[in-house]
């Protein structure tokens, strides 16, 4: 676990303080599945309307991940290979969802893309109505979820340093081509679990969702919007549910370590 | 200096997880001294009397100015759930009669609640009424988007009720977790209509239009409150005096609320 060195520089009280640290996150998942009603936990998590959330949560953030990667790798690529005046504000901006309350999130979407919003005249013309459907769903995740793909994969182009890239354009790559053939391949790791962290974020998106899409159950009623409603009179179900979003949160991260582990660039 | 206590405690609740510390609101001295009252009263109350409580306890306070009152507004169900859970409540003002039962099975209520006032259901539509909705009928059309309460919550029930009484259908574009959601849809001109408690459309003024329908008097929302177990009690008999009596009356009327049915 030291990596080869015998010296350790953390002291001893450090551990204790980390291992406090530690159970503050993992007691309250240990409450979650201590509070299962394990008798009704299978009857609970397969109603109808438990599985039309879940499946809508899993197709919604599959479709925000795509986005994500359509819009964030554009993004990355020139926040780290490019310079420009602005450029640090821009990426802060970017990134500011990161930190945005999701409600303040919503309210600004609703603001934009809502009936009355600024962008929402011009949909309306072309016949784009976004409230209320699965569209907006999806906006609310793409939201909140780009500024991690972007964030993991800038991080990553920096880190592989431009050499490979010098020398494909040397031997006479176009750019696109150096990008497809020499950029991408070396940053996938990092792609990948920029990706993985933008799907578990849409997962448990929750806040933009309420404020700007509403809760229909099969159109807008995500798995954590379910919880939320399940909680006012069935407890058990809403229990039993928040295991299944706590299970897939634990796989969705367990992948993007496992690809960052084993991928790593020397 | 708050926040620094804050701080201190919320990292005491680290460090001590595995005890069985818990961090309680420090201990008012409750004392009462001939006819005054004196100490920190602590009301939970139902989201849609923020307004009204928090008048009728600038009120309370007026009248015992040795007290405070310290008010905490959220949904009936989840204000059940903290009271349950521990959290020092003297009085409860619920929304509705089950979440009231709630606790009193619980075994945390001390007598038997009082009800204070009534609330009914309104169609709301954002100003100017763009969708041109006039009636319970217009709601049952899908070229109108109608946001509704989820029937698991108690505007929801009401709403069940209203459409059965009715015999309509409402297509809603959303059913929403809590009245305040369907409120917002509606003022932001999301949705054409919702339907909501007559004191929302009055709270939410030029924002929204109400139209009101027979239906909603099969659909009568009682709010019962009542003195919380251990809690501090001769401060919160003067609270609920004050709420049923003519001064607290006067205050929910104003907002749009019925009187309790007799």
């Amino acid at each position: 676990m030291s990596g080869g060195s015998a010296y350790s520089a953390v002291p001893r009280w450090i551990y204790l303080v980390a291992g406090a640290g530690a159970l503050f996150i993992l007691i309250p998942l240990a409450a979650v599945v201590l509070r299962v009603n394990w008798g009704q936990f299978i009857p609970l998590i397969t109603s109808e309307s438990s599985q039309s959330a879940l499946l809508l949560s899993l197709q919604t953030s599959a479709a925000s991940t795509a986005l994500c990667v359509l819009f964030g790798v554009p993004m990355a690529l020139v926040l780290a290979r490019s310079s420009f005046p602005g450029q640090r504000i821009l990426r802060a901006l970017v990134l500011l969802p990161l930190v945005l309350p999701p409600v303040v999130g919503g309210i600004a979407l609703l603001y934009t893309f809502g009936r009355q919003g600024l962008l929402g005249g011009s949909l309306d013309v072309i016949g784009v109505d976004i409230a209320f459907s699965t569209a907006a769903v999806i906006i609310a995740q793409t939201f909140v979820a780009l500024p991690f793909l972007v964030l993991s994969l800038e991080g990553a182009i920096r880190s592989a340093g431009n050499r490979y890239e010098a020398v494909a354009s040397m031997l006479g790559a176009r750019p696109t081509t150096v990008l497809r053939r020499v950029t991408l391949p070396l940053v996938l790791p990092g792609l990948v679990s920029g990706a993985v962290l933008s799907f578990a974020r849409a997962l448990g998106e929750f806040g933009a969702t309420l404020t700007f899409a509403g809760s229909l159950e099969g159109v807008t009623r995500t798995l954590p919007l379910e919880i939320y409603l399940q909680r006012e009179t069935d407890p058990d179900a809403a229990v039993a549910l928040s295991l299944v979003l706590v299970v897939v949160a634990v796989l969705v991260v367990g992948v993007a370590h496992r690809v960052q582990d084993g991928r790593r660039i020397p | 200096m708050a926040s620094i206590r804050a701080f201190g405690r919320a990292a005491a609740v680290v460090v001590l997880l595995t005890g069985t510390a818990s961090c309680g609101a420090p201990q008012e001295d409750n004392s009462t001294t001939a006819g005054r009252l004196s100490g920190t009263l602590t009301v939970f109350a139902a989201a849609s009397l923020t307004d009204t409580f928090t008048q009728i306890a600038e009120e309370f306070e007026a009248r015992h100015p040795d007290a405070s009152v310290q008010l905490s507004f959220a949904g009936s169900s989840d204000l059940v759930t903290q009271i349950t859970a521990g959290a020092p409540a003297d009085v409860f003002a619920s929304a509705d009669t089950s979440n009231m039962d709630k606790l009193i099975e619980a075994g945390l209520v001390l007598g038997a609640p009082v009800d204070f006032a009534t609330n009914t259901l309104m169609i709301a539509v954002p100003a100017g009424n763009p969708a041109g909705v006039t009636s319970l009928e217009d709601l049952v059309d899908p070229a109108n988007k109608v946001v509704i309460c989820a029937p698991q919550v108690p505007c929801g029930t009401a709403t069940v009720k209203v459409e059965q009484a009715a015999g309509v259908d409402i297509s809603a574009v959303s059913e929403e977790s809590s009245v305040t959601d369907v409120l917002g849809k509606v003022t932001s001109g999301e949705a054409d209509a919702g339907l909501v408690y007559v004191t929302d459309v009055s709270a939410a003024s030029d924002a929204v239009e109400g139209i009101a329908f027979d239906e909603s008097a099969e659909a009568v929302n009682t709010y019962p409150l009542a003195p919380v177990v251990d809690g501090n009690t001769d401060l919160a008999e003067a609270f609920i005096e004050l709420v049923t009596g003519e001064g607290g009356q006067t205050i929910l009327a104003a907002a749009g609320f019925g009187p309790p049915s007799p």
